[in-house]
């Protein structure tokens, strides 16, 4: 990873910069040393701030926000480009990709998307985005290097969630109001079944190993498990109760599934929980208390640590995955929305 | 009299207290249930599901049980405190607070003596209650567990000198009752033990400045600190300069010369 190597350099002239005399030179270039491991391991998180047209950039070790990145209206989801040299911002209002420099943490080009864009995922193979655009009723294929449309993917009315295989050969696309998941063929670029999901499927995600994909259904409060080796039908439905909250308010939304096949974490809105799923039984082990309207999910690199979006409290909270607890949560920008670490 | 002696005498003193409380199973029994029907019902059923919005020292959300627990530490020692306040005037009335201070050393001796045993028995009963409350499920830190021993002692001599103070105003068993209603309870109720300060703020701002002059909230929020591993000075600073103070005008009320106990005509009538 180039490019985490030149962050660590900037940060060590920036040490460099604060030196007192060439006495302490030694002693700063010894500390450097020490250092350097720590530097190269830190990860950034990003969350995109809906409200404040934003995305703050939290620095994974001190769990503090250390920069916060102006970009286009309505931030929502974010992806990183294939070679992780950029970060793809949906800007909703502005109807654009924002594509960060993943260096600079500026803004350096801007992607038309067609009308309102709202999830992004990046082709594994291919310089390809995925774009869910909610009032056309398409997936827009754009290709952000020779920056043109690839093509349009008709799918069903007010599509959101987008989930593609790691393999780049199936990708999922949900339609809030036709309650559906639409399977694309990524070779043809045509959707091949359509399932019916419960009611407002918001998110599409899938396992490690690509023979799964956890869809969620915001009002139905349920996340179906498509399998995505054979019969391309919904083999089971997991279902939410939380003690004590009002059933009205459990609604799901961001998912998340460690590599390993162990846990799938599912964003359970103005619950204020993240509900804790063994991925091989489908069993709810635990609810996560976090902050307010829990929207959506990301795993580190290491999968050692689960970061939520809290849209209401306008915070994110970190989960230790070790001991599915919550372990702190940090104030962001207004309505944080999305969440990704850098890979 | 040497320092032997001295502490032979805290040892007596100390003793009695922990004897007392062995043999009164129903007093431990009473101490350690009135916080746990707070942890197991009130909480239970005022959870406030949707969490406890982020306050300090607690790093993100918390459940309700959660964050009342160090407000009922506070509860057990001051109900122990004025517990220990009743068993002194008891003790006047039945002449055995005679046979203590006519004994040769100096009254303040006995008086931090008689404290530091009933701060003992409280922070045994605390323990009990965090270990029952651990297996509930409401988990600090472990060296929490440790650090809270510091706030412990100080909030057990600050309610106790309290208590003591009190005690000379009473001059009757019978009137613990008053002391239950005026003192205990207003202590409790109107500190950050139940809700966070800023909670109360937006339900009444003359209670919330009542509650803001409460030593009793600076003893919670000292405690709640401790459990996770933070230091709140001011909260700190205000427990220990209140708990000296209470200290001082308990030692001097109880000065046949000058306090209180002349006034009532003696300390052992």
């Amino acid at each position: 990873m180039p490019f985490l190597i030149g962050r660590s350099a900037s940060r060590a002239r920036h040490l460099g910069r604060s030196a007192i005399g060439p006495a302490s030179l030694g002693l700063l270039l010894g500390a450097a040393l020490v250092v350097w491991p720590t530097l190269a391991l830190a990860e950034r998180v990003f969350v995109s701030n809906e409200k404040d047209n934003t995305v703050s950039v939290i620095d994974g070790e001190t769990l503090e926000v250390v920069e916060t990145i102006k970009v286009g209206r309505r931030p929502r989801a974010m992806a990183f480009s294939s070679d992780g040299s950029e970060l793809f911002v949906a800007v909703g209002d502005d109807e654009a990709i924002d594509m960060v420099d993943l260096e600079s943490l500026k803004v350096v080009r801007t992607l038309s998307s067609g009308e309102d864009p709202e999830v992004i995922r990046v082709d594994p193979n291919r310089p390809y985005v995925y774009v869910s655009n909610e009032d056309d009723n398409i997936v827009s294929v754009l290709d952000y290097q020779q920056r043109r449309l690839v093509t349009e993917i008709p799918v069903g009315v007010e599509p959101e969630g987008v989930g593609i295989s790691p393999d780049g050969k199936w990708l999922i696309a949900t339609t809030e109001t036709s309650n559906m998941a639409h399977i694309v063929d990524l070779e043809t670029m045509e959707a091949v079944h359509h399932r019916l999901m419960g009611a407002r499927p918001r998110h599409a995600e899938f396992t490690a190993d690509g023979s799964e994909a956890w869809v969620s259904a915001e009002v139905g409060a349920t996340v179906s498990i498509i399998d995505m080796q054979e019969t391309f039908d919904v083999s089971h439905t997991i279902r939410f109760d939380v003690p004590g909250v009002p059933r009205e308010t459990v609604q799901a939304v961001g998912v998340a599934l460690t590599s390993d096949g162990r846990y799938g974490f599912v964003a359970l809105g103005p619950s204020n929980r993240v509900a804790v799923i063994d991925q091989q039984s489908y069993e709810v082990l635990d609810y996560l208390l976090v902050g307010q309207r829990v929207w959506h999910l990301a795993l580190n690199a290491d999968e050692s640590r689960l970061y939520t979006t809290n849209g209401v409290s306008g915070d994110v909270t970190v989960i230790d995955v070790g001991d599915l607890e919550a372990i702190r949560s940090i104030p962001v920008g207004r309505f944080p929305w999305g969440v990704v670490v850098e890979p | 009299m040497n320092l032997a002696s001295y502490g032979h005498c805290l040892r007596g003193v100390v003793s009695r207290e922990l004897l007392r409380f062995v043999h009164q199973r129903s007093r431990f029994v009473a101490a350690l249930v009135r916080p746990l029907v707070w942890l197991f019902v009130f909480a239970a059923g005022f959870r406030m599901a949707l969490g406890v919005a982020m306050t300090e020292p607690y790093q993100t959300y918390v459940l309700y049980e959660v964050y009342i627990v160090p407000g009922l530490v506070g509860m057990i020692q001051l109900f122990n405190g004025m517990q220990s306040s009743l068993s002194m005037v008891y003790d006047r009335e039945m002449g055995s607070m005679r046979v203590l201070l006519v004994s040769p050393f100096p009254r303040w001796f006995l008086l931090v003596s008689k404290l530091l045993a009933g701060t003992l028995v409280s922070i045994v009963q605390v323990y009990v209650f965090l270990a029952i409350a651990y297996l509930y499920g409401v988990q600090a830190p472990l060296a929490g567990y440790v650090l809270v021993l510091p706030a412990l002692v100080v909030t057990g001599f600050m309610v106790g000198a309290l208590g003591m103070l009190l005690s000379t105003f009473v001059r009757q068993l019978e009137n613990f009752a008053g002391i239950m209603n005026f003192v205990i309870f207003p202590m409790f109720f109107l500190s950050s033990a139940l809700y966070p300060l800023w909670r109360i703020r937006e339900g009444s701002y003359l209670v919330y400045q009542i509650a803001a002059l409460n030593p009793f909230t600076y003893a919670v929020e000292m405690i709640r600190f401790a459990m996770y591993e933070r230091f709140h000075a001011v909260a700190s600073s205000i427990s220990l300069v209140t708990a000296l103070v209470l200290l001082g005008l308990a030692i001097l009320a109880y000065n046949p010369a000058r306090g209180m106990m002349a006034r009532k005509g003696g300390g052992g009538e």
